[in-house]
């Protein structure tokens, strides 16, 4: 439309109030959810077409119990409401509450409504109303808050349309304060504030005056006088602590005649599911449980649809050859495309698998359970309880995870996880892992349950997490940086996980994966085959140089063949650069073949095994097109005559992933969140060194 | 009788007093962490810390090292 007009709307609320969900119903789209405060970290932005002539720019935010920020996923908050020079500077703010807890969500509410921006309250949940025996007056609601107030049900769809009605009509709202602070707090005070800033609204001159950290958009001189107020800072202190109080005064007052509940029918099975998840025992004991779950099943279960995904990209690449005309690009699509995308598609089960119990565990507001009863423990470490999230997620992937660390309110504590975070066993780690069990460890079961491979990987998960959690108390020992902020988390209500959400998480989280790791094992397998498949001198000649050394006359057709095309692997290009390394990983039991899968995979680790493919169907003249793991299995060593992938040399690779930091993405990511190179190399540095030396320390000890 | 949150065992309430408000934190303040409200101390982690309260409708965590801050009277 050409002259529709163009809105901004932000949605603002306490942490795990729906805003989320609200969104993905205003919008369509599919943003993760999850009942745990700290689902959303970053802005998310959405559109949402209000009337014909309307577009709203749908923004979701992190959630926040105030405006005054405290860690960093609530600074998103404040910096995209208090700078109006903002892109995302809203005309409209949703302010979306929740039954329950309304009192405290109308804390938030009152902040915003001081900065002038006209603003609705979503009362969300609304389902949940009869149930807990909530009722809520809202014309009274409405007068007292000097807005429109709605009750909404972003999971029953109640309300949405309503919703958009009223934003349609935004220009119509009232813009004045409902509880005033300038002159409760102390007149004096506020006048000279306003007067120093008077372009500013009062509110605003306020948390600016009151936030350590400096905009980056207010004038110099303005910003002295901003300095100015800061230095009395006892004062400013004592201010806010009034500030707090008058505000739940004012809620309280309007709650007494609009809002009534009776008690405590729900909490019952709160305090009873409480007392087991969180026991002394009980609670780790099903902590530990759940875990266990968790790695058997991603080892069992997905093992079916693994095995029947690797045959089928065998097949596909044999239906190809059959089908395609013989050259170049026939060779390309089935040396480097397939093998390159089936060692990615591989993995699809066990990653939903995981993501599907993050999901659940989320959902139903276990997580802060289990921050709780981890939080002691995570402290000697020089973390937080709510690092275990963290390290959990990272379970799936170190890039989500390692931004699910921002609502650690302490710095020393969130940089410590995050430096930790890439030891856990990250998904793309499982196909590696999973390959070279297959290959070296017997498959073998205990007691009719315990399965050898899958109790082994689930030693490899074990190392990893104690790789992060020894490296997390030697950072604690050594790094001088002092704990500022204090630790508190909200325990939700249980809920029963709403089937939908979680296919929505499993599905977006796995396309996402699949896509993003995709795009470079794409790139990469292609670039690889180039590089194999084409070389110097040596390789143009090859067929005359094998033939000029052929020791034995009665070589068949087809073993001549093979030869000549491992010949011409070592000296194409690739095979000349594996070679220039080979000396370095000789130690540790890798021939140059394997040094390219190492080098390859230092953009990605899941690389590896596509990589390892790509080169050994380079390699493979033979007729058959084999799957990925017979190939490999069929490599000797032509030193020691025995098998490539042998126990010493298959741990070495092993214990080499487990530690190593093989992951241009998650060094990108650490470098925002930190904003600084140094600790991402530290990470790379340390993780690859400490790789090297138990690879090598293993291969030597078990060769 | 005048003590803290951390002094309290589980099951037992206090009152957050007046005195209490230069040593909570403003974002417990915010939370709805007020004096003169009613806390519960529901339970406390294995460990004995962090602990596990209730005040003004809102379910929190908080560490001993806070909780030690604020002064109640108990009831
Ligand atoms: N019963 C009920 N549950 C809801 C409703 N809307 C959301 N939820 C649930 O509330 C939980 C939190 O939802 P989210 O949308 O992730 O909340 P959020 O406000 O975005 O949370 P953060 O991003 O962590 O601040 C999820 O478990 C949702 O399924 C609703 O209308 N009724
Ligand atoms: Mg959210």
């Amino acid at each position: 439309m050409a002259n529709s007009k163009n809105i901004t709307i932000a949605l603002v609320g306490n942490p795990n109030t729906g805003k989320t969900s609200l969104f993905n119903q205003l919008t369509g789209l599919k943003q993760k959810v999850g009942n745990y405060p700290g689902i959303t970290v970053d802005k998310k932005q959405g559109v949402c077409q209000l009337s014909p002539e309307l577009k709203a720019t749908l923004v979701d935010l992190p959630g926040t119990y105030s405006i005054n920020p405290t860690s960093l996923d609530e600074n998103i908050v404040y910096e995209t409401l208090v700078n109006d020079k903002n892109p995302d500077y809203p005309d409209v703010v949703v302010v979306v509450a929740e039954v329950e807890n309304l009192k405290r969500n109308l804390f938030l509410f009152t902040q915003i409504k001081d900065l002038g921006i006209p603003t609705v309250l979503a009362i969300n949940m609304a389902d949940q109303m009869q149930r807990k025996g909530i009722k809520i007056d809202i014309p009274v609601l409405e007068t007292a808050l000097k807005t429109k107030v709605i009750l909404v049900s972003a999971r029953k769809k109640i309300g949405i349309d309503a919703l958009k009605e009223i934003l349609l009509n935004h220009q119509t709202l009232n813009t004045e304060s409902v509880a005033d602070v300038s002159e409760r707090i102390h007149g004096q005070f506020f006048k000279r504030i306003q007067e120093a800033l008077p372009h500013f609204s009062t509110y605003k001159s306020w948390l600016l005056i009151t936030q350590q950290k400096a905009c980056d958009f207010i004038l110099p001189k303005e910003q002295k006088k901003i300095d100015f107020f800061k230095s009395k800072a006892t004062k400013i202190n004592k201010f806010q602590h009034k500030e707090a109080i008058y505000r739940y005064q004012v809620i309280n007052e309007i709650l007494e005649k609009t809002y009534s509940v009776n008690r405590e029918e729900g909490t019952d099975l709160r305090a009873k599911l409480d007392r087991i998840l969180t026991h002394k025992i009980f609670g780790y004991v099903i902590f530990a449980f759940i875990l266990i779950v968790i790695f058997q099943s991603i080892f069992a279960w997905a093992s079916i649809p693994m095995e029947w995904i690797d045959t089928s990209f065998a097949r596909l690449a044999d239906f190809s050859k059959a089908q395609l005309p013989t050259g170049k690009f026939t060779d390309l699509i089935i040396e480097g495309v397939i093998p390159g995308i089936g060692g990615i598609v591989i993995f699809v089960p066990q990653i939903a698998i995981l993501f599907m119990f993050v999901a659940i565990l989320e959902e139903t507001g276990y997580m802060s359970r289990v921050v709780f009863l981890m939080d002691k423990i995570m402290r000697r470490y020089g973390m937080s309880g709510k690092s275990v999230i963290p390290l959990v997620s990272g379970t799936a992937c170190a890039i989500p995870a390692i931004m699910s660390a921002r609502n650690i309110e302490s710095w020393r504590e969130r940089l410590i996880t995050i430096l930790v975070v890439p030891f856990t066993t990250c998904s793309a780690r499982i196909p590696v892992y999973a390959i070279l069990i297959a290959l070296i460890i017997p498959d073998k079961h205990y007691f009719g349950i315990f399965n050898l491979q899958g109790l082994t990987l689930l030693a490899l998960y074990f190392l990893g997490f104690a790789a992060a959690i020894s490296s997390a108390f030697l950072l604690h020992k050594i790094l001088k940086i002092k704990n500022t902020s204090f630790f508190v988390i909200e325990l939700p209500n249980y809920k029963i996980p709403s089937i939908k959400n979680i296919s929505i998480t499993v599905v977006e989280k796995t396309k996402a994966f699949v896509f993003g790791a995709g795009k470079i094992i794409l790139a990469i397998s292609i670039v690889l085959w180039f590089l194999a498949s084409y070389g110097g001198k040596d390789f143009k000649n090859a067929a005359e140089i094998v033939h000029s050394q052929k020791t034995s006359v009665d070589l068949t057709d087809a073993e001549l063949k093979q030869q000549i095309a491992t010949y011409q692997l070592e000296h194409s290009y690739i095979g000349i650069l594996g070679k220039s390394i080979e000396p370095a990983i000789r130690p540790l039991g890798y021939d140059w073949k394997i040094g390219i899968a190492l080098l390859s995979s230092f953009a990605a680790r899941e690389v590896f095994v596509g990589t390892l493919a790509t080169i050994y169907s380079v390699a493979d003249e033979g007729e058959n097109t084999a799957t990925i793991k017979e190939r490999m299995r069929n490599e000797v060593n032509p030193i020691t005559g025995g098998k490539r992938f042998n126990f010493a040399s298959g741990m070495s690779l092993l214990l080499f992933y487990a530690f190593a930091m093989q992951c241009m993405g998650t060094l990108a990511i650490v470098k925002r969140e930190t904003n600084s190179w140094k600790w991402p190399l530290l990470q790379l540095i340390g993780m690859t060194g400490l790789a090297y030396i138990f690879a090598l320390i293993a291969f030597q000890f078990l060769k | 009788m005048l003590i803290t949150i951390a002094q309290l065992e589980v099951g037992e309430k206090g009152i957050i007093c007046d005195i209490a408000l230069d040593n909570i934190p403003l974002k417990l303040l915010e939370m709805g962490c007020l004096p003169g409200k009613e806390v519960e101390l529901l339970q406390k982690a294995p460990l004995q810390d962090p602990l596990y309260i209730r005040v003004n409708g809102s379910h929190l965590a908080i560490r001993e090292e806070t909780a030690s801050q604020i002064a109640i009277s108990k009831i």
